[in-house]
């Protein structure tokens, strides 16, 4: 029995080792997980605003091409990807929403006012309950949802010029002309 | 032609590291000497190719050789000469090229400075190390040869990730390296250990200044990288609990726990089977850091460029050199009898307590980093984890060990008086209830956590206090007689005290980041901004054309009660080569609070966003980290006196070594 005791790092490790194993599959690319949403319907939400600002819920999102941004005040990277947004932003064509993944509205606030508010409406999600509902890996991640309410593609991690230009672009034109 | 000189030398490196893995082996399990002290011969000569190896690389940066892949792709002509030089390490084969060269300087220093290690242990230590040196030259030659060429040349280099081009995260890498790669020694010494089925004080008195070595060297490390963070991302964080950063924490707790642990086994011949087990696990959490880096299985904004093969390639290492050791050690450790027997209540005891808790903050590190990718590939929900994980998981463990450090080492070996420790520290507990009730009556109860954050600093580092005033015992003997007491306690005793110390500062200096406050505005020349009593007149930006970049410069005169007492630069460079912008803050420190400004974005009529922060005590988080290492650092000049000469000089008997 005191034996067993013994193996019990190296049987660990082993356990470790499959998952590593697992995670090398070199078709799973870190930045774009498989999600068991895609095309599936977005789960429902309403979330709260900011102070003076009127909140974020799927109803209002319907029969609209839109791009959903979950970010905090406390992560880096989404301060990287936050120029990215602002040019996304400025684009008539784009209509970019942002939650507020477990942060506390006065720091949303302030990251919003330090770095520019790109976003047409913010959601607080502070109990990180819809970014559940969404199967969020992390903050930052971008989902793309159709005039049908079915999320079509999530990005996890910061977005860069290139994602934008490849990816999300032409795929918010062809869901836009359909 | 040198270059390729470069890469011969590196695999010359390569076969003498696997002579050096096999042959001191044999001859040590055939008590052959001539065979043992190939290991050392081979040792040396492996640091002196990777040596000539690594200076081919810097060669080729420092003349901007662009027939090679590794310099076009990471260095540039235009590049001012200390980014050339420390480019070599800031891409993922010239790191590794580091990485093997600060490993065989450890196994050289084993085989120069070992006189005193038995011949069969020392010839055993050369091997393992030989055979980690095999694993990653073998990685480097296959995979990620840094001394590629590439035909026609091009006219110049695609330069460097202008964020790296900075002189504190230049030196960050080597030091994060000597920590990760010291730990080789500790691991190399537990197999050797395993393989001899003996672990005794001698042992531990060998290994006890290779770990202390590796984890100043880590703590530096880690503290310059997160003060790069703190002065260059311009918002005044300092640690973002990011994967890589958990990846070098995480060995660093359990080095921690290693370091306490080692000085149970030399005074009490007690907990060696764990001692060896978390030496194992140090080393093995730096190679899992290593992987997780370097792989591409996670997303980081320090990962470096991926690759499947290598992943595959270190996670082959990892199985060998993780999976082989602890099964060895499971083999051999349940036969490795424990010697003296404690009471809970005891020094013993309280190293206990403080290995059980920093081995679990290291397991909720791990889980938080790994978390998220272990249910991924299953498929299974997503969860997300976060600062607020870290924050809720980690911190309340950090409070027991901090409550712990004071009393500790007032406890007596095999059996100590708690109440008897407490009585001793009377006087930090008025000192702690003095900060905590002076910072309630000043500041509410509002920040209270923050508070008693700074109560705990003053707990452990008065405690500290208390325990040096008590072996000296101050006040309670002339005090001509307690200095001559004090003169004469071991440099490790003050080690520990200055160690201990510097926990305390740091602590301070993050419990006191609640008291910070910040002011956000745009401004345009001429007009002010108010933070914290300071008035800081902005006069504009002008254009200031660096080496490789063109920087906004923004002047900004710092007034306090009409006094001008500073005048701070922040400036925003762009590198022209990457279309980059990077910010360079700036910051006026006077050691017990910093004036922070970052220059944000312009507007189109001369102004600017600035960003300034007053953050009291935010400087101690560092102090404190070099006060650690510089604790570990005294604790390691008094090893070396005692490693090295005691084995010929009877010490007093005064103090006895002990173990012997």
């Amino acid at each position: 029995m005191r034996r067993l005791l013994y193996l019990l790092p190296v049987a660990l490790f082993v356990a470790v080792a499959v998952y590593f194993l697992l995670a090398l599959d070199p078709n799973r690319d870190p930045s774009r997980l498989p999600s068991a949403m895609i095309d599936k319907p977005t789960p429902v939400f309403a979330l709260d605003g900011l102070a003076g600002g009127k909140g974020l819920s799927l109803d209002a999102l319907k029969g609209q091409v839109v791009l959903v941004n979950f970010f905090a005040s406390w992560c880096e990277p989404c301060r990287d990807e936050h120029a990215i947004l602002m040019k996304l932003g400025k684009d008539s064509s784009v209509q970019l929403y942002g939650i507020a993944y477990k942060d506390k509205p006065e720091d949303t606030q302030r990251f919003l006012q330090q770095l520019g508010d790109p976003f047409r409406a913010i959601g607080l999600d502070q109990t990180g309950r819809t970014a559940i509902d969404f199967g969020v890996y992390g903050v930052p991640e971008t989902y793309v949802i159709d005039k049908q309410g079915r999320i079509r593609l999530r990005h996890v991690g910061p977005l860069t010029e290139a994602d934008v230009a490849k990816e999300l672009m032409p795929l918010l034109k062809s869901l836009q002309n359909s | 032609m040198i270059v390729e000189l470069g890469h011969f030398a590196l695999i010359l490196a390569a076969c003498l590291a696997l002579l050096q893995s096999i042959v001191p082996l044999y001859g040590a399990s055939k008590n052959h000497a001539g065979l043992m002290a190939v290991g050392q011969s081979a040792a040396v000569a492996q640091f002196v190719l990777i040596a000539l190896a690594f200076a081919v690389l810097v060669n080729a940066y420092v003349t901007s050789d662009f027939s090679v892949v590794n310099v076009v792709e990471n260095n540039h002509s235009a590049k001012p000469m200390l980014y050339k030089i420390t480019g070599v390490w800031s891409n993922h084969e010239g790191s590794m090229l580091l990485w093997v060269l600060i490993l065989s300087l450890f196994g050289a220093a084993v085989a120069l400075a070992g006189d005193n290690l038995p011949p069969g242990l020392r010839a055993r230590v050369l091997a393992i190390q030989g055979m980690i040196g095999v694993g990653f030259l073998t990685f480097i030659l296959f995979t990620s040869n840094p001394f590629l060429r590439v035909s026609p040349a091009p006219l110049d280099g695609q330069g460097m990730n202008p964020v790296l081009q900075d002189p504190g995260l230049a030196f960050h890498p080597p030091f994060l390296y000597l920590g990760y790669v010291g730990f080789s020694v500790t691991f190399s010494f537990a197999v050797a250990a395993l393989i001899e089925g003996r672990v005794d004080a001698a042992w531990a008195r060998w290994v006890r200044p290779w770990a202390l070595a590796a984890w100043c060297a880590l703590t530096i490390g880690i503290a310059m990288g997160s003060w790069w963070a703190y002065y260059t991302l311009g918002w005044g964080g300092w640690w973002f609990w990011d994967p890589v950063e958990n990846a070098s924490f995480m060995p660093w707790l359990v080095g921690t726990a290693l370091l306490h642990s080692a000085i149970v086994v030399e005074k009490r011949d007690a907990l060696k089977s764990w001692t060896i087990l978390l030496a194992i696990i140090t080393f093995s959490l730096s190679l899992v850091g290593t992987f997780l880096v370097r792989s591409g299985v996670l997303t980081s904004v320090h990962a470096f460029a991926v690759d499947p093969a290598r992943g595959a390639f270190i996670l082959v290492l990892l199985v060998l050199a993780i999976g082989g050791s602890l099964t060895l050690y499971a083999v051999r450790a349940p036969s490795m009898a424990g010697g003296g027997i404690f009471a809970p209540i005891s020094r013993e005891g309280a190293l206990v307590l403080n290995n059980v808790l920093l081995t679990t903050a290291a397991a909720t590190v791990f889980l938080g980093t790994l978390y998220p990718l272990f249910l991924d590939v299953v498929n299974g929900p997503k969860v997300s984890v976060g600062f607020p994980f870290f924050n809720r998981t980690f911190v309340p463990l950090m409070i027991p060990v901090a409550l712990a450090v004071a009393a500790g080492p007032l406890l007596a070996w095999k059996r100590g008086d708690l109440r008897a420790a407490l009585q001793r520290l009377w006087f930090a507990f008025f000192a702690t209830l003095a900060v905590v009730l002076i910072g309630l009556y000043l500041a509410g109860f509002k920040p209270v956590l923050a508070i008693l954050g700074l109560g705990l600093a003053t707990w452990v580092g008065f405690g500290s206090l208390c325990e040096w005033a008590e072996r000296v015992k101050l006040f309670r003997i002339p005090f001509g007689e307690s200095w001559r007491r004090a003169i004469h306690l071991p440099r490790a005793s003050y080690g520990m005290t200055i160690a201990h110390i510097g926990f305390a500062v740091s602590i301070a200096g993050i419990a006191a980041s609640a008291f910070e406050t910040e002011r956000i505005e745009l401004v345009h020349p001429g007009e002010t901004l108010q933070v914290a009593g300071f008035n800081l007149l902005f006069k504009g930006t002008e254009k200031v054309p660096g080496p490789n970049y063109i920087a906004d410069r923004a002047t900004i005169e710092v007034r306090q009660n009409g006094a001008t007492i500073a005048v701070l630069h922040p400036e925003r460079r762009f590198f022209t080569l990457q279309q980059m912008t990077t910010g360079v803050t700036a910051i006026r420190s006077n050691f017990m609070a910093d004036l922070y400004v970052a220059l944000g974005d312009p507007d189109d009529k001369g102004g600017a966003t600035l960003r300034a922060y007053w953050k009291p005590l935010v400087p101690w988080i560092w102090i404190g980290a070099v006060f650690m290492a510089l604790g570990g650092l005294l604790s390691l000049s008094d090893r070396r006196w005692r490693v090295g000469v005691a084995a010929r000089r009877r010490v007093p008997a005064a103090h006895p070594a002990p173990g012997e």
